[in-house]
């Protein structure tokens, strides 16, 4: 493939979404303030969903959107506010050597699995899977047909969440 | 979408769970660890979406019709949201019971799990 075929206008999209999402993904590393982390995981959460829509998991994006941006991350904004850490009371981190060795770490981890994932999915350019696998119809009748089982458990799975979070949120144990 | 190839997904996928391999090696607020965790969990999320929409997998039987096979992507994703769901719950819980023992939250100093 050379480069005239990849810049087309749905690369240019793509390209937009993914830099905002990588852009937020690195600031929820760097920035030392917990909330400002927060608030670039929302970013990177909203262009994900944004990226799940050009994949046409329409259904999977809506989901993204109610149940990570707006469930999730609100838990993580509410927590942070309890706990009260602010610009002041925030956690000086100070250069380590940890630092650079979760660095080498990271980057030799990168290049290990795109070395060895990458290069034999390079020839795969068109979409196989037809107009509206992403629809909350299809969505729907595949999880109560064949993966009813498995989304039973996920109930049960979630049950026990709600009452271990709230054992574990209780003021005297 | 048309015109843009799969590793390009996968690429922006590998670059967002190595962003959260870093964070959870090199933060020491719990917090932000656990949402390097689940930036982690969205990287795999992107990944499914992409490998079900570009090649959907054939099940062992091999008579599954190629929409069928490509909705297991999908659903898998709709799990790993409800055990994030469930992990971030369970996991903000336990950061706050520790905050109420000991005052302060740096991972450092967190090395009992006895408290």
């Amino acid at each position: 493939m050379n480069t005239s075929e990849l810049l087309t206008p749905n690369m240019g999209v793509f390209a937009l979404l993914g830099g905002i999402a990588a852009f937020g993904a690195v600031g929820v590393v760097a920035f030392n303030n917990a909330t400002r982390s927060a608030l670039c995981l929302v970013l990177t959460f909203f262009t994900l969903a944004f990226l799940y829509f050009t994949l046409t998991a329409e259904m999977i994006g809506i989901l993204q959107i109610v149940v990570y941006t707006g469930a999730i991350m609100v838990l993580f904004l509410f927590v942070i506010m309890l706990l009260n850490l602010g610009a002041l009371k925030s956690l000086f981190e100070d250069r380590d050597p940890k630092m650079l060795i979760g660095g080498v770490l990271g980057l030799g981890m990168a290049a290990l699995l795109g070395s060895q994932v990458l290069a034999p999915m390079a020839k795969v350019t068109q979409m196989r899977a037809p107009e509206g696998i992403g629809s909350p119809q299809s969505v729907g009748y595949s999880l109560f047909s064949t993966y009813l089982y498995p989304f039973e458990i996920a109930s049960v799975l979630l049950l026990l969440g709600i009452v271990g979070s709230i054992l574990l949120a209780k003021r005297r144990i | 979408m048309a015109g843009v190839p799969l590793v390009a997904y996968l690429a922006l996928g590998l670059f967002l769970f190595s962003v959260g391999v870093v964070g959870v090696i090199i933060r020491r607020n719990p917090i932000v660890i656990f949402m390097c965790i689940e930036l982690m969990l969205n990287a795999v999320n992107l990944t499914f979406l992409a490998f079900a929409k570009y090649m959907p997998s054939k099940l062992p039987t091999g008579t599954t019709p190629v929409a069928e096979a490509s909705m297991s992507g999908q659903v898998m994703v709709i799990f790993v949201m409800a055990v994030a769901a469930a992990e971030v719950a369970v996991g903000l819980g336990i950061i706050m019971a520790i905050f109420r023992l000991r005052k302060e939250i740096d991972i450092d100093e967190m090395n009992l799990l006895r408290g």
